[in-house]
């Protein structure tokens, strides 16, 4: 048996980061890492022999400034220009329409009273969510009686709502919880952009776009920046694996040991207190902090054990939903496609298939069902454009994510993945001709093969549902949300805790701080 | 007595020697040339006369113009084949404030509201799911489905109940705007925050999930067999553009379920005589104050003059003149058709065109020369006496919805249907009874364009086919059926695009947003035009709040006393 | 438009499930059950003076409540208590489970054991109190006044442990007062003198048997009787044969509810509301704020609530305190409000009575601590006493004295007194 002072469970970004964070505080940290490398949903892997890709997430668009000045990532080779920044192409039958810059600072391939239009949404939908980016970097208030820093913090939120203006403030309010079709309609008239904005609010989620509080998913995007710009993602280069190895680099520089290969089998609970960790290997960890950075489902039912909980914080757990409904495509292919219409920069930008809000609506609906759409909507990369290693020389990589994917298929997966593949593979062919003759290998990871292979119950990228009742003060759970637990010396580090998932960090980062003002 | 509802002008002259001077000063004199109403109300729907007679009672000498030949907007009987009188639009009284039937004295000038006593959802296994006012049956009629969601009963009651106590006391007072530095507004605001504080933190994480969960969800917590999910899960969804799945319906079921009948919570009840009824009591209880009520006369437009309305133009040109003017029409109507556009700030005009007002429901009510049978359920069950349903599942449920998001009627509708004549024999000739079918989803057009003669036919064909499949010659008992899609309703009863509500019911339209931001508190930008419609706080429904609302606005504008308005019913 | 219809034909294989469903439709015509031992009830119920409990129809009183008060007291009683919830819980993880659902420490709880429990919600609020049977090593019975079927479902999540609801399947009667022992002795139950107080055996019965316990709800010599429903009625003649002589008598609620408050036992939903019941937050109970924390084991592991207990605990956080009072005077004080100094509204009597056993005018009172914790000088109560159509208010003196009330020797004594 050993001791250490931390223990983290899990080196996905958010562990890596949580750990980065403590060991920079003086703390002394052992990360556990299952798999054979660190990273999680975000390592470059090979999928087939000499292409390789970004696992599940394939694009840093929100990665937390916080997160990169308090790990020193710039110097650890994550550094981001604009001129990096990736486009995003809405394809259509009719021609493409492209956002450039930061999330459209420039809009081409529409007429010119669209682009006055979205100009306007979009400063307005950058106002309104820079009015909840600050609740990124914190814990969400805390219900049962708030710190003074806390209601300071709130009274902030007041203050920079008021500050918008009256008329503002009330258009905020009006459309906080609203659907992202009605405001689109309200404002756009260019089905190709709102099909885009429609795609992007609900990527992710169990929601289409006219399901009411899908807006929030367009505000998370937009509260997320890179480089200093809200809304601008690029591709880094050697994968997301990249970004993984440069908070890795950070963590170990700061002193963090890392284990991998090495799952834990069990948290070790005595009198309502974690003191440590059980291996497969019957290795017993005791540590006076253990921070699991992986999904609180699984840290709650499996770990720890129902019988160290409570019945209501069992029922809540469980309630959590998490079942994920996007999937994601590898193509290996042997020559890069050619999307009609699209230029060599919109090639190297994100391609998103979902021309219009009805077809993400009509894509959606089967879901809810159990079943797919046959005519599912995707975003698409080809990072071998921007990054040649990733792919024999003159063949290219396909990176899609693929909505909707329901992860309880009717039908099952087995049976359901090869229609599912066909289905995919024909809105590609509509709109990259030919593309079908050129791959080499495909690679369609369903939820629930996510969930097989990154340990994601559910497949789920964000580790919960990223809806409006899954978030703040009730992410994970309510009555815990502010990374502690019922159970003295646990704390909570994943996607599954606020603010949620994608490659940001900010749930490691602000789960250390907590454990580091707690001292915890 | 029922037949003469189309007659209500000359038959309220019994009410009041005031009423009838005023009605006879009406006969004799010009209209035009007449001097100015205290108040003007354009349409005589259960809000509008609600909002007349507190505005009568306090004093004001008051108006209310009404297109049809009749008054009730969707509250209404008409008798629509001899000896039948159809609940044509709302069917079900439970939403009404009692403490507005107190204030009007509606038992007085007759309204009986008789109470459900059971209701049924039907399976596609032969079998159905009852709900019964016994706790220990309903329990009981639970196990033979699950024991578990039996004994899960009463948690869901508790968490919806204390859901249901925490917004009750909001329906009659007016939404603050959280914009707005006045006393009155801060003051309001901190009502419900400290209303808000007053519950424990669990009660908050609820309250706060309960907003923006949707039905199916919220249900999933409680219950596992998908029937009872079904059952409860018609509340979120009744009236509204939305399903089962999406975010909001849980907030949807509360507003259903405030519904009080002689203060059991949740209780739904018929009004004796038809949802005419009640518009027919607060009629004559407007006559009775001195009231004036013309019918069968169109408002062409608000006369405004320097930025205050000053009365209307009916369709002939007629005017008449007002010190201030009530519209119990949607948002849209008063300020897109009777308002000039000129007359009206551009935020206003694009919120209220941006104002969600999708009609998602039809009525399809028929004249029937016998009871229903119904082989599933035993003869002298009192699911008869109560609402019937055909959509047991989730799925089912939400498919329907899927069909209106796509511009079509439900291939497999969801019913909520009753017959009343059960309970009230007024309704129907001996022997004969009158159904009521709500049905949802039906949307504003159909695949963009107006609905037609053929898709009414086809919408009332998924209608009847349903109900044939559960009652073997269902078809040849119909005497008559009117069948009324949302472009019969706008056409008739004047709600835009046939939205029941006067809008649709999510949170972006609701307290403050309602209907509009920064024009929640029944006042518009046009000085003396008020609003008092369902488009206004707390909503939709035969609920009355809208107007008793906006009546203590005006009276608050115009310095009058409002002690003869109740306060809200404490919620101790 | 033309649209086609969706017509999923209506199922027309009757499978049995659904057939068993279909049968049970007909439960609307009774609204309130008859338990197994109905038609004996009913021959005996002189006053049809019944109640709801739990969707049965139970006896307030059979023919005279005063003297079925001393048939529990003075005789044998017979009271029937099949409508009380009961659930079976058995599996290898049986007893780690209700360790963890239940405050106390059920591996102390030996087979052929009962012990009074209770259980919290997450927040330590008490969802109810009952009785715990050990049947076996690894087979339980669970019984309580509300049900709780989700609740141990849920909690049951990670055990291998069944758990049913068995109310209607097994009848239960309390047969209490001094001579009970003498009428199952006299029935024929060898062995039953073997029972000390909470001892539980299996004894034959009607080619079954009969679980006999040593417990009760009276504060008494008395003993509990849980039988299949189908051998109910041969229970109940055989009791009532044996137990002539001795004075054997059926009773209502109401005298078994003088009994029990005499005993000092507090009742669900009568003297605090029980969690899941609960609209206002502020009725929530913790166990010390109701007089069980004596049953919060801190030495096992752990247990639903054990976090907010604790905290309550060492944040001083616990509000209430349920005491019992003994009131100046004769006059019962129910639902009278405590005053402290007559003037400051401290708490509420939930029960109160004049005990004829203990000649003392009884109450149990929830009090706002300090007082009835450490504040016990100067408590009074307020009593309107309806009297001819008029409130006779008085104002009376309230001490705060030890539960039970009453204790009687023959209750707990080995070998039970045979009277």
């Amino acid at each position: 048996m050993t001791s250490s002072e931390t223990i983290v469970i899990g080196g996905g970004h958010n562990g890596l980061v949580a750990a980065a964070a403590l060991a920079k505080a003086g703390r002394k940290v052992l990360v556990l890492e299952a798999g054979s490398e660190v990273g999680g949903a975000a390592r470059t892997e090979e999928f087939a022999p000499g292409f390789r890709v970004s696992s599940v997430a394939h694009l840093l668009n929100r990665l937390h400034p916080d997160v990169v000045k308090a790990l020193d990532l710039d110097k650890h080779g994550l550094q981001f220009a604009r001129a990096d920044f990736m486009p995003s192409v809405a394809l259509s039958k009719d021609g493409p329409l492209v956002l450039h810059g930061a999330y459209g600072e420039v809009l081409t391939g529409t007429n010119s009273s669209e682009q006055s239009a979205w100009k306007e949404l979009r400063a307005q939908l950058l106002r309104y969510a820079g009015i909840l980016k600050p609740f990124l970097s914190r814990r969400p208030p805390d219900l049962a009686g708030m710190s003074l820093r806390e209601t300071a913090s709130l009274g902030q939120t007041a203050l920079a709502l008021k500050k918008l203006g009256k008329e503002d403030m009330r258009d905020f309010l009006r459309v906080l919880l609203m659907n992202v079709a009605d405001l689109l309609d309200e404002q756009l008239a260019d089905i190709r952009l709102k099909g885009l904005l429609a795609f992007d609010a609900t990527l992710g989620s169990n929601l289409g776009p006219r399901s009411p509080t899908s807006l929030l998913g367009l505000y998370y995007r937009l509260a997320g920046e890179t480089g200093g710009a809200a809304g601008a993602q690029i591709f880094p280069q050697g994968g997301m694996g990249a970004v993984a190895a440069a908070i890795r680099a950070a963590a170990e520089k700061a002193g963090v040991t890392i284990r991998t290969s090495t799952p834990v089998a069990k948290i070790i609970v005595e009198k309502g207190r974690a003191v440590g960790v059980a291996l497969h290997t019957g290795e017993v960890l005791r540590a006076r902090t253990i921070v699991s950075a992986i999904n609180p489902a699984t840290t709650f039912l499996d770990l720890v054990g129902p019988r160290e909980i409570d019945t209501g914080f069992v029922r809540k757990v469980k309630n959590i939903r998490m079942k994920g409904d996007a999937a994601k495509l590898n193509l290996a292919l042997d020559r890069p496609p050619q999307f009609t219409g699209v230029d060599a920069a919109g090639h190297k930008g994100r391609l998103v298939i979902a021309p219009s809000p009805d077809h993400v609506e009509r894509a959606f609906n089967p879901s809810k069902y159990g079943e797919f759409s046959p005519e599912p909507v995707m975003e698409i990369t080809l990072p071998s454009l921007a990054d040649p290693s990733l792919a024999p020389s003159g063949a290219c990589v396909l990176s899609a994510v693929v909505q909707y994917a329901p992860y309880a298929l009717k039908e099952g997966w087995d049976a359901g993945k090869p229609k599912f593949l066909k289905a995919i593979m024909a809105q590609l062919e509509a709109y990259a001709p030919g593309i079908g003759k050129s791959v080499v290998h495909a690679e369609l990871l369903t939820p629930a093969d996510i969930e097989t292979r990154y340990r994601m119950p559910g497949g789920h990228w964000h580790h919960g549902e990223l809806q409006a009742d899954q978030m703040l003060i009730s992410r994970p759970v309510s009555g815990w949300s502010g990374y502690d637990t019922p159970l003295e010396g646990l704390f909570l580090a994943s996607a599954g805790s606020h603010p949620g998932g994608g490659v940001s960090g900010a749930p490691g980062l602000n789960a250390a701080r907590r454990i580091i003002a707690m001292k915890g | 007595m029922a037949r003469q509802i189309g007659l209500c002008h000359a038959k309220f002259r019994a009410f009041g020697n005031r009423s009838r001077k005023n009605e006879e000063r009406v006969a004799r004199e010009d209209w035009a040339k007449m001097k100015a109403w205290d108040a003007i109300i354009i349409g005589g729907g259960h809000n509008g006369l609600v909002n007349a007679c507190y505005l009568q009672r306090a004093g004001l000498d008051v108006l209310v113009i009404e297109k049809n030949d009749w008054v009730g907007g969707a509250a209404t009987s008409r008798e629509l084949t001899p000896g039948f009188l159809y609940s044509n639009c709302s069917y079900v009284c439970s939403l009404f404030r009692p403490e507005i039937m107190r204030d009007l004295e509606l038992p007085r000038f007759g309204l009986q509201v008789i109470s459900y006593e059971g209701g049924a959802v039907f399976t596609r296994d032969g079998d159905y799911l009852a709900n019964y006012r016994d706790h220990d049956a309903h329990r009981r009629e639970f196990a033979r489905f699950s024991k578990r969601d039996a004994e899960a009963y009463d948690r869901y009651a508790r968490d919806v109940t204390r859901q249901c106590r925490f917004i009750q006391p909001l329906l009659m007072r007016t939404a603050p705007d959280p914009t707005s530095l006045r006393p009155r507004d801060l003051g309001e605001l901190l009502y419900l925050g400290k209303k808000f504080a007053g519950l424990s933190a669990p009660e908050m994480a609820l309250t706060l999930r309960f907003w923006t969960m949707s039905i199916s969800e919220f249900l999933d917590e409680y219950f596992e067999t998908d029937v009872i999910k079904a059952n409860f899960a018609l509340s979120g969804i009744i009236g509204t553009a939305l399903g089962p799945m999406s975010p909001g319906t849980a907030y949807v079921l509360l507003h259903h379920y405030m519904g009080e009948v002689d203060g059991s919570v949740g209780a739904w009840g018929y009004a004796r005589g038809g949802m005419g009824a009640v518009t027919k009591a607060l009629a004559a209880s407007f006559k009775a104050s001195g009231g004036t009520i013309r019918t069968g006369a169109e408002v062409d437009h608000v006369l405004v003059g320097r930025g205050k309305a000053k009365g209307v133009v009916l369709a002939g040109g007629e005017e008449i003149f007002g010190k201030l003017v009530v519209s119990n029409a949607d948002v849209k109507r008063t300020f897109l058709k009777l308002v000039e556009e000129k007359e009206l700030p551009d935020v206003f005009l694009r919120r209220v065109r941006n104002f969600k007002i999708r009609g998602s429901s039809g009525k399809v009510n028929i004249a029937l020369d016998s009871l229903p049978e119904f082989p599933a359920l035993p003869k002298d069950s009192p699911v008869y006496r109560g609402d019937m349903h055909f959509t047991d599942s989730m799925e089912r449920m939400e498919r329907a919805y899927d069909d209106w998001k796509a511009g079509r009627w439900s291939a497999d509708p969801f019913l909520d249907m009753v017959i009343p004549t059960t309970l009230d024999p007024t309704m129907a000739p001996p022997g004969k009874h009158f159904m009521s079918c709500f049905v949802q989803y039906a949307p504003p057009r159909i695949a963009g364009a107006e609905w037609t003669d053929a898709d009414r036919d086809g919408f009332a064909e998924s209608v009847i086919s349903q109900i044939a499949e559960y009652s073997p010659g269902f078809r040849d008992r119909i005497v008559h059926m009117e069948v009324r899609t949302p472009r019969e309703i706008e056409a008739e009863v004047g709600l835009t695009e046939g939205n029941i509500f006067q809008g649709e019911l999510t949170f972006d339209q609701l307290l403050f947003n309602r209907p509009v931001p920064g024009y929640a508190q029944y006042r518009s930008p046009v000085g003396g035009l008020y609003m008092c419609g369902s488009s206004t706080h707390p909503g939709g429904g035969v609920m009355g709040a809208p107007g008793r609302n906006a009546a203590a606005e005006i009276l608050r504008d115009l310095a009058k006393s409002t002690s003869h308005m109740s306060a809200a019913h404490d919620v101790i | 438009m033309a649209q086609a219809i969706r017509k999923k034909p209506l199922s027309k294989t009757v499978n049995a499930a659904v057939s068993a469903r279909i049968v049970a439709q007909d439960h609307f015509r009774t609204l309130r059950l008859g338990t197994p031992f109905q038609p004996r009830i009913d021959a005996l119920a002189k006053t049809q003076d019944w109640y709801n409990w739990a969707g049965y129809r139970a006896p307030n009183s059979l023919w005279n409540e005063e003297l079925e008060y001393f048939a529990i007291r003075s005789q044998a009683a017979v009271f029937d208590i099949s409508p009380m919830t009961k659930y079976r819980i058995e599996g290898p993880d049986a007893e780690a489970f209700l360790d963890r659902v239940t405050l106390r420490d059920v591996a102390k709880l030996r087979p052929g054991r009962v012990h009074y429990t209770a259980w919290c919600d997450d927040e330590g609020f008490v969802l109810d109190d009952g009785t715990l049977f050990r049947l076996s090593p690894t087979r339980f019975r669970l019984c309580s006044q509300e049900r709780h079927l989700p609740w141990l479902l849920d909690s049951a999540i990670g055990f291998d442990v069944s758990v049913a609801e068995e109310t209607e399947a097994v009848a239960g009667l309390a047969l209490q007062g001094p001579t009970s022992f003498a009428v199952l002795r006299d029935a024929g139950f060898a062995g039953v003198e073997k029972l000390k107080i909470f001892d539980l055996a299996d004894l034959p019965h009607d080619g079954g048997t009969v679980g006999i316990s040593r417990t009760g709800f009276t504060g008494d010599l008395g003993y509990e009787l849980f039988v299949p429903a189908d051998r109910a009625l041969s229970l109940w003649d055989r009791l009532m044969t044996a137990g002539q002589l001795r004075g054997i008598r059926a009773i209502g609620y109401t005298a078994l509810n003088r009994a029990r408050l005499e005993a000092g036992l507090i009742v669900a939903n009568a003297d605090f509301t029980t969690a899941e019941h609960a609209i206002r937050a502020d009725r929530l109970r913790l166990p010390d704020e109701i007089g069980l924390g004596f049953m919060i084991d801190l030495q096992k592991g752990h247990f639903n609530g054990r976090r907010a207990i604790l905290e309550a605990r060492a944040k001083r956080k616990l509000r209430h305190v349920l005491v019992g009072l003994e009131i100046d005077g004769n006059i019962p004080a129910e639902h009278a409000i405590v005053y402290h100094k007559k003037s400051q509204e401290v708490g509420l009597v939930s029960a109160a009575m004049w005990s004829p056993m203990a000649k003392r005018n009884i109450a149990i009172a929830s009090l706002a601590r300090p007082y009835g914790d450490t504040m016990v000088e100067d408590l009074w109560v307020e009593i309107y006493a309806m009297r001819e159509l008029q409130h006779q208010k008085l104002m009376k003196r309230a001490k705060v004295v030890a539960r039970p009330f009453i204790k009687l020797d023959r209750r707990t004594a080995n070998p039970p007194a045979d009277f």
